[in-house]
């Protein structure tokens, strides 16, 4: 029996619960690319519960292709030089459930694909991380097509679509419950 | 110094209207049956388990949508050792003195389920002292600080895909959840996987625990042999002899599904 043919029960979740912040928090986390570099973008929103309240104690974490459409490879996540683009960011939500990112708009990682923000979401009450997408909005044909935002109906696909604002920065809210509840994932 | 303890919103006695002991285990006992009747296809841990409160108005109703991943869920932020100073893995080395309570090291392998370890990935850990209180300033447990531990550390995994980190055994707390909550003794764990969809936040805990059957969060995972996962090994052989005691804890991230090719066919 070779490596691979074992099969390990994962791991399962728990949540992140209420006390998180001082070990999860790093400088510059939500910061995946420098406020003042070529194309850098805000990506925020709230993160919201069944009654529409803030959920103030949530993590929010994305990794996304760079502007070219590759997945990054750079190390350096924890440690940002300002210059490396690691894909990867993580912002904890405040008293208005509100979490920003500072990055690049991501292209799609294949010709005629739809680019997305991999997310994850954590918060105290919540027992295990939800896995969702981020698309950016724009490409009308590039999302159409896109399999997954195809199998749902358009409120669902929605829930999965960024707003640009005139400026040219991302809003997307995340709703773990209710009406207009987020598609979330599993693989 | 103050004797009388302020006592936050979250942790303040609980009125008489809060659900007891009782009410609870009624309800994580009632809720696990409708888990196990629904077999394979109840996840591991339930998002929706009223027994924890705080889920109540913070689970998804929908069941979760199957979606085949992207290369971007397939791959993870990548990290390496200059991420992460050697320090960051010994808790008690944090502040000029010597943290209170039981030395202890924790060690273990992080693998997927085909038992490959997975190297170079971030291990991100968090604790209460050795009092059951939190470095926070929402935990106001009346139980002491200590100076000399704050109980967050980084570990970047090696080539045999290993962690190691030393500290002080955690103490049990408090809650809010019900009349007379408290959380069994536990360590936060927050680690990649080799692709994004397999990023795990969960809680060690030590073997043993008469607080387990009473706790909505570890109850959360329907069944035992789940919950038996999370509970750390006491390694007795790997103690350091007059120094600390050893516990063993290996994580298994989920997958790689047979179905997760990437696009240019290499497995995740
Ligand atoms: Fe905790």
């Amino acid at each position: 029996m070779s490596a691979s043919d074992v099969s390990l029960a994962p791991t399962p979740h728990q949540t992140v619960g209420p006390f998180f912040a001082f070990g999860l928090e790093y400088p510059d986390m939500h910061q995946v690319a420098h406020p003042h570099s070529d194309g850098a973008i805000t990506l925020s929103g709230r993160l919201l519960d069944g009654a529409g309240a803030p959920v103030p104690d949530g993590v929010i974490e994305i990794f996304s292709a760079t502007a070219g459409g590759e997945i990054p490879r750079e190390r350096g996540s924890l440690r940002r030089d300002g210059l490396r683009f690691t894909g990867f960011g993580r912002a904890f939500t405040d008293d208005d459930g509100r979490y920003l990112f500072w990055t690049t708009e991501p292209a799609p990682t294949a010709a005629g694909g739809a680019a997305f923000f991999a997310v994850g979401v954590f918060a105290r009450g919540l027992s295990a991380r939800l896995a969702t997408r981020i698309y950016v909005p724009g490409d009308a044909d590039a999302l159409a097509s896109d399999p997954l935002l195809a199998s749902l109906d358009q409120d669902e696909a929605a829930t999965l679509t960024a707003v640009r604002t005139a400026e040219g920065h991302l809003v997307h809210d995340i709703r773990l419950q209710g009406e207009r509840e987020t598609v979330f994932l599993v693989f | 110094m103050a004797t009388v303890p302020t006592v936050a919103p979250e942790r303040a006695p609980a009125p008489d209207t809060v659900p007891t002991q009782a009410d609870m285990s009624a309800a994580i006992a009632r809720r696990h049956r409708e888990l196990a009747a629904l077999g394979d296809s109840a996840p591991a841990t339930a998002v929706d388990f009223a027994p924890y409160r705080s889920s109540l108005l913070r689970h998804p109703t929908k069941n979760p949508r199957l979606a085949d991943p992207e290369a971007v869920e397939l791959h993870s932020p990548a990290f390496g050792e200059h991420d992460v100073a050697g320090v960051e893995a010994d808790l008690t080395a944090h502040h000029t003195g010597e943290p209170q309570g039981e030395r202890m090291t924790v060690t273990g392998t992080l693998m997927d389920g085909r038992g490959r370890p997975l190297r170079s990935q971030l291990v991100e850990v968090w604790q209460a002292n050795a009092s059951g209180r939190y470095v926070h300033q929402r935990d106001r447990h009346a139980a002491p600080l200590d100076p000399h531990f704050t109980g967050a550390g980084r570990i970047i995994t090696d080539d045999q895909g290993r962690y190691s980190f030393t500290t002080i055994k955690p103490g049990a707390y408090p809650w809010r959840n019900h009349a007379n909550a408290w959380r069994p003794a536990h360590i936060h764990f927050s680690v990649f996987g080799r692709a994004f969809l397999q990023r795990l936040v969960t809680q060690m805990y030590f073997p043993g625990d008469p607080m387990f059957p009473l706790d909505p969060i570890y109850n959360s995972i329907h069944r035992q042999a789940d919950r038996d996962r999370l509970v750390a090994a006491y390694d007795h052989d790997a103690n350091v002899p007059e120094f600390s005691i050893a516990y063993r804890f290996d994580i298994v991230v989920d997958g790689p599904d047979a179905t997760w090719f990437e696009r240019d066919g290499e497995p995740a």
